[in-house]
């Protein structure tokens, strides 16, 4: 046998003799680890399904749409425009690194006609790149292509819900709907895909931005630029979200004149800042959690310690004749540490099983999903051996103290 | 091997002084066998304990081996137990947890570490070589003893001691432990410091030490 694992075997004997009594005893503790174990696997389970869902949505996407920010504020020269432009888009387009795509959009209500059905509604007049840029798939049919855009043909491509408000019995594709004096034909269908940073794409009515342009006068500034109602860019590179957002809304202030300590005109939101501000307030929650539960592990620390004065208590002939062999103080005080944190070691093993068990659980009820990852179970595991360390030095060191013939003296 | 120079050991009992060794010299030599005899109370454990580095005096000096241990810490007093010395109990003082084996095992584990061949071997030397998985309480008081005598052995300690070692037992188990106990010391020279009831018993020794109230009162060598 090694030296070094006889005081382990040595502990863990200590531990096995007394089943029951080492399971009453590591029972906070395990309870204590299963606790941070399932709640921070919630938390982190929260964290990445919000994640996947803002990035389904396109992590890559940058949303600019005109704000009214001047509450109050002082506007910039005469002339500058108080909203967002083709132009701008352009100069978005040209000017600005990682950008891949830019989507200017410009939506516009109108009485829009299927059959019997009658509503005034939103139209949203979009570029080829609006696809990309949103992430939308078609679930049927097609997007609307180059050709079309370029010709500025009447076709939409509307959301699911569209789908069963205006088509409840019959297949939309070819279908026509009429807005005010045209007639647009429908082309494709968008897959569901729930709320999105520009509306809900559920909702939308698609039709080419030029087709829009001819149906309806568009908006322009005073300077003869056409409003647009938002633009979204799509960057190549999700980690310059940051940049390209400083970028943008620096050219944008420049192309609107507004001088310093002027509020922009327009917002800008980034996904990917959205979804770092999303996951970083729900990580904190997290480890709020865990520190809660973490005080049911303080409180096994303390069953432990208790249960670690009263062994030496009963083993203090044992003691006795060990030191009678010639254990050295450190031999004592070794034997009683190591059989703590093997103890709550142990505990935190278990704990961690039974953390796991129970996320696996919450997950397949699938009210919510749960990650177990291992930072957090090594986490747990080793704050339960410091417990143990932490908590056993106290009785350790109180055996080793005990004076030889006094302890062969007992009982 | 052991000088002892006017050794005495007062315990504070409140705010009277308790002297149980008064002014205790004795010399062993290398090899010797001695039993120390005396009336229950008289201070005969108390010095056994001193000579095996358990306790401290509280004046005079101790030589063992020359070596003062009488000042030592307690450090170093386990570091002279574990090397040179060899405990008996009366109440035989094994692991109830523990097999012989593991319990011989025991007596190496804080010598220098443990070798199960040799622990094999030391409950040979006692007669337990087909004992060695039983658990002290399926074991008579003198195969206990046997084991105990075993555990104090295996590590080739220069010096045995025994406090009462056939104290608990019937007269037949008490003569196999002290025909054990000569042997070894014919065979291995170690020397064998021991204390008895039974004149029979201390006649085996080269030397009786007669102990009365905390000091030698006589000695007669047999
Ligand atoms: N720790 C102690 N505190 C006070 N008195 C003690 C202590 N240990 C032993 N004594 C006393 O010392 C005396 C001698 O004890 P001991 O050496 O065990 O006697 P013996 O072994 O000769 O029967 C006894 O009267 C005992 O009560
Ligand atoms: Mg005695």
């Amino acid at each position: 046998m090694k030296r070094w694992f006889e005081p382990v075997t040595t502990a863990w004997l200590g531990v096995v003799t007394h089943k029951l009594r080492s399971f009453l005893t590591i029972l906070g503790i395990v309870i204590g680890v299963a606790a941070v174990i399932t709640l921070m696997s919630i938390g982190r389970g929260a964290q990445q399904q919000i994640l996947s869902n803002i990035s389904s949505l396109g992590s890559n996407l940058i949303t600019i749409r005109p704000g009214a920010t001047n509450f109050g504020g002082v506007r910039g020269a005469v002339g500058s425009g108080s909203t967002l432009t083709l132009e701008d888009a352009a100069a978005i387009s040209e000017q600005i690194q990682y950008v891949d795509t830019v989507a200017p959009t410009y939506s516009t209500s109108f009485q829009v006609v299927v059959g019997a059905q009658n509503t005034r509604t939103q139209v949203t007049g979009v570029t080829t790149g609006y696809q990309d840029t949103n992430n939308l798939k078609v679930a049927d049919g097609a997007f609307i292509s180059d050709y079309d855009y370029q010709r500025g043909a009447k076709v939409a491509v509307i959301g699911s819900n569209v789908k069963d408000t205006l088509f409840a019995d019959t297949d939309p594709l070819g279908q026509q709907i009429r807005m005010g004096n045209y007639v647009v034909r429908v082309i494709g269908i968008l897959e569901s895909k729930g709320l999105s940073l520009v509306g809900s794409a559920d909702d939308a009515i698609l039709i080419p931005l030029t087709a829009l342009q001819q149906m309806s006068a568009q908006t322009r500034t005073s300077r003869g630029d056409h409003v647009v109602s938002s633009i979204s860019v799509a960057i190549s590179d999700d980690k310059q979200a940051t940049y390209v957002s400083d970028e943008i809304t620096t050219l944008l202030r420049s192309r609107h004149q507004l001088g310093p300590g002027v509020d922009n005109d327009f917002n800008i939101l980034s996904l990917q800042e959205i979804a770092s501000t999303i996951s970083q307030t729900i990580g904190t929650m997290t480890l709020l959690l865990g520190a809660i539960a973490a005080i049911s592990l303080l409180v096994g620390g303390i069953g432990v310690m208790n249960i670690m004065l009263v062994s030496v208590l009963e083993r203090t002939r044992e003691i006795g004749i060990r030191k009678a062999l010639g254990a050295r103080e450190r031999d004592i005080w070794g034997q009683f540490l190591i059989e703590a944190a093997l103890l709550t070691f142990a505990g935190g093993i278990i704990g961690v099983g039974l953390g796991w068990l129970i996320a696996a659980f919450v997950n397949r009820t699938g009210a919510l999903s749960t990650v177990v990852s291992p930072d957090i179970v090594i986490l747990a595991v080793s704050v339960s051996v410091g417990i143990g360390l932490f908590f056993g030095f106290y009785p350790a060191w109180n055996a080793s103290r005990l004076n030889p013939i006094d302890a062969l003296r007992s009982e | 091997m052991i000088r002892l120079e006017n050794i005495s050991k007062v315990y504070p009992m409140g705010k009277r002084k308790l002297t149980v060794l008064n002014g205790v010299s004795v010399n062993i030599e290398r090899g010797e066998m001695v039993a120390i005899m005396g009336p229950s109370g008289s201070g005969k454990s108390t010095m056994l304990n001193l000579i095996g580095c358990l306790d401290k005096p509280t004046s005079g000096s101790y030589y063992l081996e020359d070596k003062e241990v009488s000042r030592l810490n307690s450090g170093e007093l386990a570091q002279v137990r574990s090397q040179k010395i060899g405990f008996v109990f009366q109440s035989f003082n094994l692991l109830p947890r523990l097999s012989a084996l593991a319990n011989v095992e025991l007596g190496m584990r804080y010598a220098g570490g443990v070798d199960r061949r040799q622990a094999r071997e030391a409950l040979e030397k006692v007669g337990l070589a087909d004992r060695t998985s039983h658990r002290p309480n399926e074991l008579s008081g003198g195969e206990q003893q046997r084991v105990a005598i075993a555990r104090a052995l295996v590590k080739n300690p220069p010096l045995l001691l025994a406090d009462e070692p056939t104290g608990n037992l019937d007269s037949h188990s008490g003569e196999e432990i002290i025909h054990i106990l000569t042997s070894l010391h014919a065979e291995q020279g170690i020397t064998l410091v021991m204390i008895t009831h039974e004149l029979k018993i201390a006649r085996y020794c080269q030397r009786i030490i007669h102990f009365s109230d905390g000091q030698v009162v006589k000695e007669e060598k047999v």
